[in-house]
């Protein structure tokens, strides 16, 4: 493997963190007080005055043309305030379409808040009612008539892929939305010559984000201004004041977007849907606000899903077990439309590049096939493509492992990259700058007690008893760089803002663009300002969510708060802190260099003797601005932007163990235990990052064991509820053990990297490979996620 | 009952502990009312169809699904939320526990979550673990991974017996 040419790497030395009176310590979150007494403020729960409530009719159909739509009953309709159709507001809205222009040949037909002829998925918005209440507009919805011709329906791959298979779009001459191939190394070559090769054909299902607050949004569009509000449940604010503003035609300027508290978001609530740019229309179209709430049947049929990829996958080993190649085919369906502005291609992208990441190999070939199909968009939730990729590789390793006959530990430890080989760069020309797989094998080990696990399995195998230990290695990509949508002409921020200043009591408010949905961005920011200005934790307030007010970023999406929102704040601090070193300079008569911030208060350096109180320094800078010496430049106001500069992306590692029992009879499996070594670089706050992992992992069992979106081969959705479509709960779950190495990037002073996604990345890999390990005496085998009792039973040939 | 030519309903109910009085349509679910009629928006909506727990109140005492019930089927009943436990300080222990060990992130989840753990407490008693989560098999969180959920209420149950409660 090749060593990286030089990267453009900021030039600093600062290894060591600083005091971290605050950061590094598991302090509980200040705003979650207020959450739980009661006092959260959704959008949910948001009433503007005169605010009407929209509810839209949706399509029975997967495909079908519109032959007629007649509205006149629903107009009439107690409480109706108007009836709006797909024309009424492609008056007023651009339409938009899902490519980025890095993605060559990427295609996707146009879109609009409503159809104009044709719907392509069961559960879209066809006609929207605004009313005065929510009830009221239902009952105008059961009055609007829509004829409709059904249309043939793309409701699985192959149908989609074959030669005769009708088009998504009439004017596409097949339904491929974009094929890549990513090659490295004579990938033929090595596999005529490997001593083993082994190979897997695998299945993951459809599923969907599940966020509890549903989608959310109030448009308030005052015509007096030619200005808009929106209240709106979402990760990226300033990604939808941007696309309000251009497809509207409203002024940037005029557009505010606020986000307030959020019911969780995972990716889902950063992407545009239908409903959400209508709504924006109808409040124009009605001169008042109006207020969307998905219910959760709408949630299964117009969020966002996600998977949904059939594999081909083969490993050529040496006879040592050592990796020599990957080879891979992922087909991914996507629904009708390539999401915008994100496109659905991202997550295939990233499962043909992130396959293989761990290990070392010479010759690598991923091939991706992205597919329309009639049924809801998939696009990016949470783990995008790594879950695939690490379930792929982490399948195939244990295939070897049991070909050749190593345990499972022994050929990832013979294959990982080593932690001493740094920088490098994988097979598919991810730039590593510093990983520690063998570290975290090595914890993982010790951490699950693996040999005495090993030596339970085999004591009770002959009670009847199938207990199974799976592992899975990850690589997961976190803060990625303009290089990621920028490039691709996407308006997605990769750069963070935060203004920092001294209130006139000497307290800090701290307004930054990365956003709040519970991980406790608010609360690392709030630490690391505290700390690098040099103040106590308690009085330093961190405002997010409201585009009117905090600069301009890229918000919280892809593991980057903490990574780029914190060096951002990091750095705004180290600033503001050296602006009130002047002031109390000048009022001291002192140099600069002799004094410091601690605590509060302005102390000598030397001696730590305190000199005057950051309150003092605030009140004369406002107040007696008159006492200052002539020329002092009293900036107690910061501002400060930051985009990655060096690496492409901060790529994190970690492994995953999982424990559970088979029973063979029923299929059912009881996870006992989950174990997760993870590196997310320099850890902020040890209690928010270890729950972000959990919850993550959680998520990756979810997907591993219950969450399926099962469509019929009319394109229905079958299991749209909480009653039919399986999410964990308390009682399924098991208690999850966590462990950290700890490799901050010298690419930021803070050093920190992403951990939200650490855990879904590898906890269906790690799940999928113990069942199997539990199933091995059976020699049944499954390569299909989630493994439901029936799957299971279909393994082991009793079902 | 009484239906008015509106087709709106008379409602007399305590909640909170304060006597209340409404006309309300029939159709108003429990969950509705409380966060439309009297903007006790802690009580959370997540699927309306009592899977998802966020919308658990006590009624008479017991954790009831706000989402199943009709508002005019509470005549004379004793409905408590979040913001009546929070006022009262019945579950300031919870809250703490909570807090000190994260076990909440977004929090949409969290108020049926107290309403929940607090019914459980009121039994006495320190559940273990394996009861906690059987407890709590109706409300789901997307965020936590429950594990923390799970600590906090054992913390709870311990503090609250430690102080004899």
């Amino acid at each position: 493997m090749n060593a990286p040419a030089a990267f453009d790497r900021p030039r600093h030395t600062a290894d060591a963190p600083a005091p971290g009176v605050h950061v590094g310590r598991p302090l509980p979150r200040p705003n979650a007080k207020r959450l739980l007494a009661g006092r959260g403020a959704y959008v949910t729960d948001l009433k503007l005055p005169r605010m009407l409530h929209a509810a839209f009719l949706r399509s029975p159909f997967a495909h079908a043309r519109i032959t007629r739509i007649d509205v006149e009953a629903a107009r009439a309709a107690p409480g109706v305030a108007l009836v709006a159709t797909g024309e009424d507001l492609a008056r007023l809205c651009a339409p938009w379409v899902g490519t980025l222009d890095h993605f060559k040949g990427m295609k996707s037909p146009p879109q609009m808040p409503l159809p104009l002829d044709r719907v392509t998925w069961c559960g879209q918005a066809v006609v929207a009612i605004v009313a005065e209440s929510r009830a009221a507009a239902e009952d105008a919805a059961e009055l609007v008539e829509v004829d409709y011709e059904e249309l043939p329906v793309l409701a699985d791959l192959d149908t989609a892929l074959a030669a005769d298979a009708p088009r998504i779009a009439p004017d596409f001459s097949d339904n491929i939305c974009f094929r890549s191939v990513v090659e490295t190394g004579d990938v033929d070559a090595v596999f005529a010559s490997a001593a083993h090769v082994v190979d897997a054909q695998m299945t993951f299902g459809r599923h969907t984000g599940v966020t509890l607050e549903p989608r959310a949004l109030i448009a308030d569009y005052d015509a007096s201004e030619h200005s808009l509000t929106v209240h709106h449940g979402t990760q990226t604010p300033f990604q939808f004041q941007d696309l309000y503003a251009r497809h509207y035609g409203i002024p940037e300027s005029r557009v505010r977007v606020i986000a307030p508290d959020v019911g969780g978001s995972f990716g889902v609530k950063l992407h545009v849907y239908n409903e959400d740019m209508a709504v924006i229309g109808l409040s124009m179209l009605a001169g008042r606000p109006v207020k969307f709430v998905a219910d959760r049947l709408e949630a299964f049929v117009s969020d966002i899903h996600a998977r949904d990829h059939r594999v081909k996958a083969r490993a050529a080993l040496d006879a040592d077990g050592r990796l020599l190649a990957i080879q891979a085919e992922d087909e991914t369906g996507i629904g009708s439309f390539s999401t915008y502005p994100r496109t659905s291609a991202v997550e295939g992208n990233q499962v043909i590049r992130l396959i293989g990441a761990p290990y070392r190999m010479e010759a690598y070939r991923g091939d991706l096939k992205v597919v329309f199909q009639n049924k809801t968009q998939t696009s990016q939730y949470r783990a995008v493509g790594h879950p695939i990729a690490c379930a792929v590789t982490e399948h195939l390793m244990d295939r070897a492992a049991a070909r050749i006959g190593l345990d499972p530990f022994a050929i990832r430890a013979r294959n990982l990259i080593p932690d001493d080989a740094y920088p490098c760069e994988s097979a598919t020309g991810y730039k590593f700058e510093k990983l520690s797989h063998e570290g975290c094998l090595a914890k993982l080990r010790t951490l699950m007690d693996y040999d005495r696990l090993r030596a339970d399995q085999a004591a009770l195998r002959p009670r009847g008893i199938h207990r199974g230990i799976g592992i899975a290695a990850f690589v997961e990509i976190t803060n990625p760089s303009p290089a990621f949508y920028g490039i691709g002409g996407a308006r997605i921020s990769a750069q963070d803002g935060a203004v920092v200043k001294i209130t006139p009591s000497g307290e800090v408010r701290c307004l930054i663009s990365v956003t709040e949905q519970g991980q406790g961005t608010e609360t690392i920011i709030g630490q690391i300002v505290a700390d690098y200005l040099g103040v106590s934790r308690d009085i330093v307030r961190v405002i997010t969510g409201d585009t009117q007010v905090t600069p301009h970023g890229g918000a919280t999406w892809a593991c980057r708060g903490a990574g780029i929102g914190g060096e951002t704040a990091l750095q705004a601090a180290k600033k503001l802190k050296a602006n009130v070193l002047a002031v109390a300079s000048a009022i001291l008569q002192a140099r600069p260099e002799a004094l410091d911030l601690v605590d509060g208060q302005v102390v000598d350096k030397a001696g730590g003797a305190v000199r005057i109180s950051l309150a003092e320094v605030a009140r004369i800078t406002y107040f007696r601005s008159d006492t200052l010496p002539p020329g002092t430049d009293a900036q107690l106001t910061v501002a400060h932007h930051y985009a990655p500069r060096g690496y492409p992306f901060a790529f994190t590692n970690g492994v995953h163990g999982c424990h559970v029992e088979v029973d063979a009879e029923t299929g059912l499996v009881k996870i006992l235990k989950h174990f997760v070594v993870e590196d997310c670089g320099r850890v902020i706050n040890p209690l928010l990052v270890e729950e972000q992992v959990r919850g993550g992992v959680v998520q990756g069992l979810g997907a591993a064991f219950f969450e399926e979106c099962r469509y019929s081969d009319t394109g229905q959705l079958v299991n749209g509820s909480l009653a039919d479509y399986l999410v964990p709960m308390s009682c399924e779950m098991p208690d999850i053990v966590i462990d950290h190495m700890e490799t901050p990037t010298r690419d930021t002073e803070l050093g920190a990297k992403g951990c939200g996604e650490a855990g879904t990345a590898a906890a269906s890999a790690a799940a999928l490979n113990a069942v199997n390990d539990a199933l091995a005496p059976f020699d049944a085998l499954l390569t299909q996620i989630p493994m439901t009792p029936a799957r299971i039973l279909r393994a082991l040939g009793t079902f | 009952m009484n239906m008015m030519a509106s087709g709106l309903v008379p409602l007399n109910l305590t909640v909170n502990g304060a006597p209340v009085g409404r006309m309300v349509a029939p159709r108003t679910t429990l969950a509705d009312f409380l966060r439309t009629e009297l903007e006790l928006t802690a009580t959370h909506v997540g699927c309306e169809m009592g899977a998802c727990g966020a919308c658990l109140v006590l009624l008479d005492g017991a954790p009831v699904h706000s989402c199943l019930v009709f508002a005019v089927q509470l005549e004379g009943a004793q409905v408590e939320t979040v913001e009546g436990l929070v006022a009262r300080g019945a579950i300031a222990g919870l809250q703490s526990a909570f807090h000190e060990r994260n076990a909440l992130q977004c929090g949409f989840c969290t108020p049926g979550m107290l309403v929940n753990a607090h019914a459980l407490l009121e039994r006495g008693g320190v559940p273990d673990r394996a009861e906690i989560r059987d407890a709590l098999s109706g409300n789901y969180c997307r965020c936590t991974g429950y594990e923390a959920i799970v600590d906090a209420i054992e913390a709870a149950a311990r503090a609250a017996q430690g102080s004899g409660r």
